[in-house]
């Protein structure tokens, strides 16, 4: 057996894997969002209906609001946390992270807890205000659930990134007369830029598919995969829920791309 | 404080020491002046606190509370780095890798809001000082070391400070380029005239730069001097031994002699001692004919290096003897010669280092 040959049939499990449970059912997928009442038209209906087009804008803002929330939170979390020594540091880091390993369930659950109905804060405005104040299944309780999610990794990214920072670059920039905030602008925003970029594509992807957290909040959420499942389970709507699925893709893959082209650098998409 | 004069400012520091917060002490509390348009060396192994020592003048290091930096005369001890008009050039160089070349030299001049144009004009006159023509539009990672070199000594002169600070600027560069750097940034330092203080671990470095050269041993300020007054009176065994090589010799004296495994060797006077320690620098050391010196030993060793040759004398005092021959003497190994030493040229070094 040539060496060639070898590689090739060292690849033909992954080429097997990957047709059966990821190329198959996706053009299947394509192929069931054309297949409704309007055709292939079905696949605009996400952008010229206006139900479907208000969720989607809808859904890419919270996404957006997500990113741009979870880089700032981390990241002044993150360099603080990486250039300073307290005692507790490392306990603080590890509960920081705690909510990685949680399903969406538990995050929509402690959002609930926190101000639901009977939440803490919805207490707390009671005696304090004589007035509830009660956001957990809204799209505010959903913003808030999605944050929990998103910063703990992008902390660690930002963690990591902030380590390999050159500290002499910032000591030459104060030489040289910059303030403390010339120096962030300048030169450590920059060299931070490629973290930025991976980690919030992670965050963006993740806030414009997750589905355990908004489903626990309340079933009437207009994000797009809440009415993929609304279409698909109640209105067995096979066709709209399909087509949307491959626009949710295809539309989250586009503004990875955008921003993946701005920053120059290479990312890994993560969808 | 903008010295466009370009003779910079006179620096002091005032019992400045240094203990980091795990308790090592880096500095001992430490005195010294510079004089305005100085070149001043720290010398030393890694870990002597050369570097520290320059952080304390930056400003990127507090000295332990009592100490103090002045500049000019005026206390700079509580005023922070971006402040003290200092430029700096770092051991990586540290240029910011999202500016171009010109950006990395005019970023200095931006902070302080000088005009585009009368910046252009700037950087242009230190691409031209420091040899960078055509370099411009570079970004850094398409640098060679020896450019970086240049782009960062560019960065840090181009604000006109008060004081440059040069922290091991030669290490990362080849041998080659290194030896040639040095005369370049010799006679660059000289056109500037600036107050400077450079940190090297290099002796060449520090010889051939340095009005003074501070030799600095664990914290401590060894011996402060002219390169000549370092090199020919060490006033410790360290500074010997570090500066330049040095035969190190333990003996008794008795009426001005050394009294040695291969002989008696004249030092001057005639004082007696039951012990002393001695230096001889190998190149003072002539070998003649066994019978027309008072010294004599084995050649062990003989290594040709082109402009001289280093022989390896065994037999002389208990260790090894080295000394610098012109490339014109016939030497082998095994041979026995005599070593024909000048009194001026022993020097008695305080026993107890």
């Amino acid at each position: 057996m040539s060496h060639r040959s070898f590689v090739w049939l060292c690849l033909l499990p992954l080429a097997v894997v990957t047709a059966a449970f990821f190329l198959l059912p996706m053009a299947r997928l394509v192929v069931t969002g054309a297949e409704g009442p309007q055709g292939v038209a079905g696949y605009l209906a996400i952008l010229t209906e206006p139900r479907y087009r208000a969720t989607l804008i809808n859904t890419v803002a919270l996404a957006a609001a997500t990113t741009i929330v979870t880089l700032i939170v981390a990241t002044i979390a993150g360099m603080f946390l990486q250039r300073h020594r307290f005692p507790g540091r490392a306990v603080l880091i590890a509960m920081l992270t705690f909510p990685l390993a949680f399903p969406g369930v538990v995050i929509g659950f402690l959002i609930i807890l926190l101000a639901g109905r009977q939440g803490l804060i919805g207490d707390l405005s009671n005696r304090m205000l004589g007035e509830k104040l009660v956001f957990a299944y809204s799209i505010y309780g959903l913003f808030l659930g999605y944050l929990y999610f998103s910063i703990p990794r992008v902390i660690l990214t930002i963690m990591a990134a902030v380590q390999k920072l050159d500290v002499g670059l910032e000591e030459a920039a104060r030489s040289l007369g910059a303030s403390p905030w010339a120096v962030q602008r300048d030169v450590v925003l920059p060299a931070l830029a490629p973290a930025f970029v991976a980690s919030g594509a992670i965050a963006f992807a993740t806030a414009m598919g997750a589905f355990g957290t908004a489903f626990t909040l309340a079933t009437n959420i207009d994000v797009l995969p809440m009415l993929i499942y609304t279409e698909f389970t109640l209105a067995a709507n096979f066709s709209t829920s399909a087509a949307l699925s491959v626009g949710l893709g295809i539309i989250t893959w586009f503004i990875l791309a955008l921003a993946r082209s701005f920053s120059g650098s290479a990312v890994a998409a993560a969808g | 404080m903008n010295a466009s004069a370009g003779h910079g400012a006179s620096v002091r520091i005032e019992a400045c020491g240094k203990t980091f917060i795990d308790g090592t002490r880096a500095l001992e509390p430490a005195t010294l002046d510079i004089a305005r348009g100085e070149t001043l060396v720290l010398l030393g192994p890694s870990g002597c606190g050369k570097t520290t020592m320059l952080r304390i003048i930056a400003g990127l290091e507090l000295p332990d509370p009592g100490g103090k930096v002045l500049f000019d005369g005026k206390d700079m001890t509580s005023v922070p780095i971006e402040r003290r008009n200092v430029g700096m050039v770092f051991q990586s160089y540290a240029l910011f890798p999202n500016m171009s070349v010109s950006d990395n030299i005019g970023y200095g001049l931006k902070i302080r809001g000088v005009p585009a144009k009368e910046r252009a004009a700037r950087v242009a006159e230190l691409v031209a000082l420091t040899n960078i023509a055509g370099l411009e539009n570079r970004r850094i990672d398409q640098l060679s070391g020896g450019q970086r070199q240049r782009v960062a000594l560019a960065r840090a002169v181009a604000i006109r400070p008060g004081i440059l600070l040069l922290d091991e600027p030669l290490t990362a560069l080849d041998a080659a380029l290194r030896d040639r750097l040095r005369g370049e940034l010799n006679r660059l330092l000289r056109a500037l005239g600036i107050t400077t203080i450079y940190v090297t671990h290099d002796q060449a470095e520090a010889m051939e730069l340095g009005d003074r050269v501070v030799v600095m041993q664990k914290g401590t300020i060894a011996q402060i001097g002219t390169p000549r007054e370092i090199y020919f009176t060490p006033q410790s065994r360290f500074v010997a031994e570090f500066i330049g090589a040095a035969n190190i010799i333990e003996s008794p004296i008795e009426n001005g002699h050394l009294v040695l495994l291969g002989g008696r060797q004249a030092i001057g006077g005639g004082a007696s001692m039951p012990a002393a320690v001695a230096m001889i620098r190998p190149e003072t050391i002539r070998v003649v004919e066994t019978g027309s010196a008072p010294l004599s030993g084995v050649i062990d060793s003989v290594s040709f290096i082109g402009d001289r040759q280093r022989l390896v004398i065994s037999g002389v005092s208990n260790r090894l003897f080295t000394v610098d021959a012109p490339n014109t003497v016939q030497a082998k190994a095994g041979e026995r010669v005599g070593l024909l030493i000048s009194p001026d040229a022993v020097r008695l070094l305080p026993s107890n280092n």
